[in-house]
């Protein structure tokens, strides 16, 4: 004795938000019913498990069959088979659509390829995150990947406005200006750097070094960096070439330290060192490779030095601000724009990725 | 030529991939009306074809344009072999056929295959020019309007009530020609598909046909069904009410007043006595009547095997057995209804039956399929009237003379006359007809409560306002004439015990009352109401031809009995003393008998209280045994308390010096009429095993009826925050707010044990409908607090061990704080609800759009900006701001088995929706077994519905049901086919908040005529 058959259809497509995320996390109906027992809805209903097993089948159901038009969101807006109220429409597809920190950061700066996806197992094993669930991540990247590549013009009058969306959700411009640089993300000494580390760095290059950045004018979403800029990084050097200048900046931000931090003694002996560091990132720029190195530089040239010399995030604050600003008062240094509009990312990037 | 139908196919999107090669469809458009077909250029190579074809001029008759639907078939153009088929979409012009419905139809409709489900949308703009027609002998009834609704539609007004119109159409099914063994299925679907949708125009044709030769000028509570009978045809038949309706130029209900005929009959109404055994002590045992309702016991030996005349080569077996009241084994138990005997009034009585006996018997059947009636419509109702018959199916030899299937609902219709007479009342209301087949096993099923009506309605010029009759006086209120009971007290057509009302204190009143129809608006009523369900199986042997029917002849009564008695219990149990909305539906299966009585119990405050139940055992030495029936004593007794406490049945108590007074005093308890039948709510009351008499005794003598108490107290509570009903809306609930979720479910459940017993399946059954049950409250609980209403249960036994339940029902939401009050204007605002409406009715989505869309989403964008979004501001709201959704927007279609949408009102009625869908699929497994295939099926349905609905420039459907959801599995070959027909009226709805009623006529005839014109 057994139903062999159990449907429930509304006429409104009824969705609940709870089992919508069982599913998205790749639950089996058997497991999610658990998940459900345990949070305690039945007592909320009088409800019994067979109510809760036939409830949980039948959204299933209703979200496999959802599936296909959330692949291709603008669908879902003029669809005519699930009545679903607006509000509902944009939920789902914001879920669909969401990513896991531990998933993105593992796939961030992977090439997209189908070798990837041979990987999304060990993906999975090493972040807890079901396979089914990396599977649905990973094709939805690669499936805004491709519209997004295929747009010709700028992106915010072509992209479908459900991209829109998950473009500024947070995640995907990250996720798509890493993958479009190859930033080099996965070395070991770049594990402990979350994603939330990366995307906000991502954010900072996106707008202040790519040709959108400067005029606000044009409505463009090119992810690409300034190549003009980049170009004139390379007239940082003189910082540390011109060995007046690099004598000069040191002893201005001594003189602004002193006293000020306990490591202070640390700073003064590697001050050239460090400076040298930061200048020469900003003057390989230009070349692709370097760029993809651009993280892995920042922490093997700055952030390990000054973590062996134990400075707090503080000290860090206080000698990046000063290293900054007492560039400006030398008499000789000429390229003060480019300057600033270097080191307002690279300093919030060190803030955000020098954990104490 | 009195019709040119003009067809424009604008354009197509979401189209399947039908070149593998290019991933993309070189679709073509096939228009066909009649025998004319045109074709629209091949739009290459795209999925979202752009034809904007010419004007497809069709010049046809306008008995085509009746029967025919318009066929658009989608293709793909294939230059070397056969152009495959993308879809199709049938199209009903019949609503472009009358003035006062649609004018156009355009929309983007989804194009249907039978094996394939919906595939993208096509978007179609179709018109049509009639030409006035003089011919006074024409065949076609163009400008009848049809309703599925059970109720005169708001926004009309009943100029006058004809009766009963009924057609029926055969022929051959497809599935069943030789032809289909060498047709593929999709062909044989779409035959199928196209006859009926023929068939239905034909059969809608001459029903309007009827009518404008009644002189009316439309059909209320139109009821269309399909008999598959399988080898032996197709029938499709349909019942109505002819009517003459005036539009009213206000969108309010309809203006009648609410006059009543006072109904006293003398002693000497020979045409209504209910027999020639008249003279019997009335409260006898013995009450053999031939005409009037007997037990079914006794309508054994009388009605039983007669062959029919009209298939004498074929010897059918048949069975009716009358439902309605007198079913319980106790004499005390009688179901009818009062009937007003005031000495004074006597001669009066006959005078009014003799006038409306003239004006109904006329008629050949006085029957209305209506369930709800303009105030004053109704006089008295009798009780349930019920006829079943079974019948052998045999082929339908000459198609154009169904006269054998006429012949056998012509006699179940007699046999429901008399029984209605029998109960002294000269109309049925509240009529239906249903059949169950098994192989060649027909059930046929007809059922309605016979009342008194006002002939008021029924003669030409009498309804003007004012013109009515003061000839009588008003014996009795409208909030419990209607109890009064219609018979005769002396000639009681069963044993019944008659008190008088409880509210006016003048009549007489039964102590149980059974009906099929909504309960009236104006009644009193006394606390909330509540679904009750009586279920059954009984396991039947397998056997063929006569063998069989008569086997199932014998069975009938028997049943009928069993559901009477359950719902006799279960009314007591929760201290109730009337049902509403009776349906009994008995399903035939190869090896079984369903049986599913469901009705609303509700409490009328004009019927006394009613007694409890007391448990009695055979024999009384037996000390175990006493201290069990103590045990069940007692659970019965918390539980008739618990519902009174749940259904808040405080009936207020009578003081002795009341007679005629209607104001009660609660404080000061003394009984009247009846000592023993008051029920209070204290427990000392309730405890019923001190000789109450009036205590409904149940003995258990054996374990059936064990099992039997036991299964009575089983019926779990609903969850609080819900109640539930089968009828249009919840007696005690009066402020709903305008939350409505109409859904469709269907469970099937097999039996593997082979070997079951009644009591076995019974539980089975039972769990079933329950369960159902407990998953909707699940389902739902979003909205609590809230109504399930119109709860339609549908059972069928489609194969050997399946048990299959499809139910249809909408619920609603209600104002917590205003459900004990009814409001002042009852009349015209029926469950409407004047309170600020939480959830939106937006006429159509696309109008706002993106401004509704943004809002949300937004929200969710500025949240997570807030974690993790590497933008600054400024970028991301220039990118928020001139964010939208693109592509032409869905409207918003409410459903709903109503004739109403809460806090909303009805401004255009624009035409029956009547379709009829077959799914079939050979890769079942692949799409998600048996639950996936249907699931998605019954999505498409509603899509499918919605999208004509929205075409015809509406933006609801009301009176939605399911008539047939008939469900074929083969999971061994991976296949299934599934068959759905729905209907429905189609309307435009506008939110009760949007418009204010203006006093001034006029006015609002300008209003609401403007706001039509921006709809469509």
């Amino acid at each position: 004795m057994a139903v062999e058959l159990d449907v429930f259809v509304g006429n409104t497509t009824i969705m609940d938000e709870e089992v919508y995320q069982l599913w998205l996390d790749g639950y089996t109906v058997n497991d999610a019913v658990k998940v459900r027992m345990e949070g305690g809805v039945m007592e909320e209903c009088e409800a019994s498990a067979d109510v809760l097993l036939s409830d949980t089948m039948d959204q299933y159901r209703t979200f496999q069959m959802c599936e296909r038009l959330l692949h291709s969101p603008s669908k879902l807006a003029n669809q005519l088979l699930f009545q679903i109220p607006p509000n509902r429409q944009a939920m789902l597809i914001e879920r669909y659509y969401a990513f896991d920190d531990a998933f993105v950061r593992e796939v961030l700066g992977k090439k997209l390829s189908k070798g990837t996806k041979k990987d999304l197992d060990d993906i999975g094993a090493k972040t807890g995150v079901t396979l089914k669930s990396c599977r649905r991540q990973f094709d939805n990247f690669k499936r805004v990947f491709k519209v997004v590549e295929e747009l010709k013009g700028p992106l915010v009058e072509n992209i479908p406005p459900i991209m829109r969306l998950l473009l500024i959700s947070g995640i995907m411009l990250p996720l798509f200006f890493f993958a479009n640089h190859r930033f080099e993300t996965g070395k070991r000494k770049l594990q402990y750097l979350t994603f939330q580390d990366f995307a906000f760095c991502a954010g900072q290059l996106i707008s202040n070094w790519t040709v959108g950045a400067v005029d606000n004018m044009v409505e463009d979403m090119d992810v690409d960096l300034d190549k003009e800029f980049l170009q004139e990084l390379k007239e940082l050097k003189v910082l540390i070439t011109d060995k007046d200048l690099l004598d000069q900046h040191k002893s201005l931000v001594c003189t602004a330290l002193r006293g000020k931090t306990k490591a202070f003694n640390e700073m003064e002996a590697n001050f050239k060192n460090l400076s040298r560091g930061l200048v020469n990132i900003a003057a390989k720029l230009t070349n692709t490779k370097d760029v993809r190195d651009f993280f892995i530089d920042l922490v093997e040239k700055f952030i390990e030095p000054c973590r062996s010399d134990r400075w707090t995030a503080a000290d860090m604050r206080l000698y990046l601000t000063h290293y900054n600003n007492s560039a400006h008062i030398l008499d000789t240094f000429k390229h003060q724009a480019v300057w600033d509009r270097y080191m307002v990312v690279i300093k919030s990037c060190i803030f955000k990725m020098y954990h104490d | 030529m009195p019709g040119k139908l003009k067809v424009k196919i604008v354009a197509g999107r979401h189209l399947p991939v039908m070149d593998r090669a290019s991933d993309l469809t070189d679709a073509f458009v096939e228009v066909k009306f009649g025998n004319t077909t045109f074709k629209t250029d091949v739009f290459p190579k795209s999925l979202n074809p752009q034809w904007n074809s010419e004007w497809f001029k069709f010049e046809v008759d306008d008995e085509d344009l009746q029967d025919e639907p318009l066929q658009v078939t989608v293709l793909d153009h294939d230059t070397y072999s056969a152009n495959d088929a993308i879809g199709k979409v049938y199209i009903d012009i019949d609503p472009l056929l009358c003035s006062e419905a649609a004018s156009v139809i355009s929309g983007w409709f989804p194009i249907y295959d039978t094996i394939h489900g919906i595939r993208g949308e096509i978007n179609v703009l179709v018109k049509v020019e009639l030409f006035n027609d003089l011919n006074r002998f024409r065949q076609s009834s163009c400008g009848v309007k049809f309703f599925c609704t059970t109720s005169i539609p708001r926004c009309y007004r009943a100029a006058m009530v004809h009766g009963f119109v009924e057609e029926l159409v055969v022929n051959e099914d497809p599935e069943y020609q030789w032809i289909d063994r060498i047709r593929s299925p999709r062909a044989s679907n779409e035959a199928r598909q196209r006859l009926i949708s023929l068939m239905s125009g034909e059969l809608q044709r001459k029903i309007g046909l009827k009518v404008l030769e009644m002189g009316g000028n439309a059909v209320v509570g139109y009821l269309q069904c399909f008999d598959l009978e399988g080898e032996s045809g197709l029938v499709v038949r349909a019942i109505g009410t002819a009517c003459t309706l005036d539009k009213l130029s206000s969108g309010s209900a309809p203006n009648t007043n609410t006059h009543m005929h006072p109904n006293t009959a003398p002693a000497s109404n020979a045409c209504n006595s209910p027999s020639k055994d008249g003279k019997e002590p009335v409260f006898g045992e013995d009450l053999t009547s031939s005409s009037g309702p007997p037990t079914p016991f006794r309508a054994l030996p009388t009605t039983s095997s007669s062959p029919p005349p009209f298939s004498p080569s074929k010897p059918c077996s048949r069975q009716s057995s009358s439902s309605d009241t007198d079913l319980s084994l106790t004499p005390k138990t009688g179901m009818g209804s009062g009937g007003s005997v005031g000495k004074e009034a006597g001669p009066l009585k006959t005078l009014l039956r003799q006038q409306t006996q003239t004006a109904l018997e006329q008629r050949e059947f006085p029957f209305f399929t209506l369930t709800s009636f303009p105030p004053g419509f109704l006089l008295h109702v009798g009780g349930v009237v019920s006829a079943r018959s079974v019948k052998l199916l045999d082929r339908i030899h000459n198609p154009d003379e169904p006269e054998t299937r006429d012949a056998w609902w012509e006699e179940i219709r007699q046999e429901i006359k008399s029984h209605a007479k029998a109960l002294g009342c000269h109309g049925v209301v509240g009529y239906s007809e249903s059949t169950s087949i098994c192989e060649e096993v027909c059930i046929l099923s007809a059922s309605g409560t016979a009342a008194i009506l006002n002939p008021r309605y029924m003669r030409e010029g009498c309804l003007d306002i004012g013109i009515t009759d003061h000839r009588f006086e008003e014996p009795s209120p409208p909030s419990c004439g209607f109890c009064h009971i219609p018979y005769d007290e002396l000639n009681m057509p069963f044993p019944a015990q008659l008190t008088y009302c409880y509210h006016c204190r003048r009549q007489k009143v039964p102590d149980v009352l059974f009906t099929t129809i909504n309960l009236p608006q104006e009644a009193a009523v006394t606390g909330k109401g509540c679904l009750i369900q009586a279920r059954l199986c009984r396991l039947k042997k397998k056997a063929q031809g006569e063998v069989n029917a008569t086997a199932i002849s014998n069975l009938l009564p028997f049943m009928e009995y069993e559901l009477h008695t359950q719902l006799m219990n279960k009314l007591k149990l929760r201290s109730m003393n009337a049902l509403f909305g009776l349906h009994i539906q008995i399903s035939v299966g190869e090896n079984m008998l369903l049986g599913l009585a469901s009705a609303t119990g509700v409490y009328l405050t004009a019927l006394p209280a009613p007694g409890g139940i007391q448990i009695a055992g055979k024999t009384p030495g037996d000390l175990s045994n006493e201290h069990h029936i103590l045990t069940i004593q007692k659970r019965i007794n918390d539980t008739i308390a618990k519902n009174k406490e749940l259904y808040q049945i405080n009936p207020p108590e009578l003081t002795e010096e009341v007679v005629g007074s209607p104001i009660p005093e609660p404080r000061q308890r003394s009984r009247l009429f009846r000592s023993h039948s008051e029920s209070s709510d204290e427990l000392s009351e309730l405890d019923l095993s001190h000789g109450k008499k009036d205590a409904f005794v149940l003995e258990i003598d054996d374990t059936d009826a064990v099992e039997d108490i036991h299964s009575l107290l089983t019926d779990a509570p609903t969850p609080t925050g819900f109640y539930s009903c089968n009828t249009e809306i919840m007696p005690g609930i009066y402020s709903w707010t305008s939350g409505v979720q109409m859904f469709t479910s269907v469970r099937v459940f097999r039996l593997s044990n082979a070997n079951l017993t009644n009591q076995g399946l019974n539980k089975i059954f039972t769990d079933l409908c329950e369960n159902l049950l407990k998953s909707f409250y699940f389902k739902l609980r979003s909205m609590i607090p809230c109504c399930l209403c119109q709860l339609n249960f549908a059972v069928a036994v489609p194969e050997e061990e399946l048990i299959q339940v499809a139910v249809t029902a909408v619920a609603m939401t209600f104002d917590k704080d205003q459900a004990q009050e009814k409001p002042a204007d009852k009349s015209t605002t029926k469950g409407g609800s004047e309170t600020e409406e939480q959830l939106q009715f937006p006429m159509e989505l696309c109008a706002d759009a993106s401004s509704a869309n943004t809002q949300p989403s937004s929200k969710i964008s500025v949240s997570s900006l807030e974690h993790c979004s590497p933008l600054p501001e400024g970028r991301s709201r220039s990118l928020r701001s001139n964010r939208s959704f693109r592509g032409s927007p869905v409207t918003v279609v409410k459903m709903t088995p109503l004739s109403f949408l809460p806090g909303t009102r009805i401004i255009k009625y624009l035409g029956i929706i009547n379709m009829f869908f077959i799914r079939e699929t050979t890769s079942l497994r692949e799409e998600g077994g048996v639950s996936g295939f249907l699931h998605t099926f019954i999505a498409e349905v509603f899509a499918m519905v919605r999208a004509h609905v929205a075409a015809l420039g509406g933006n609801a459907v009301v009176s939605y049901s399911m008539k047939e959801c008939m469900l074929m599995e083969n999971p061994n070959k991976n296949q299934a086919q599934c068959l759905i027909n729905v209907s429905g009226d189609a309307v435009i709805c506008v939110r009760e908040t949007d418009q204010e009623p203006n006093p001034s006529m006029a006015n609002i005839g300008q209003t609401c005529a403007s706001g039509t014109d921006g709809a469509t």
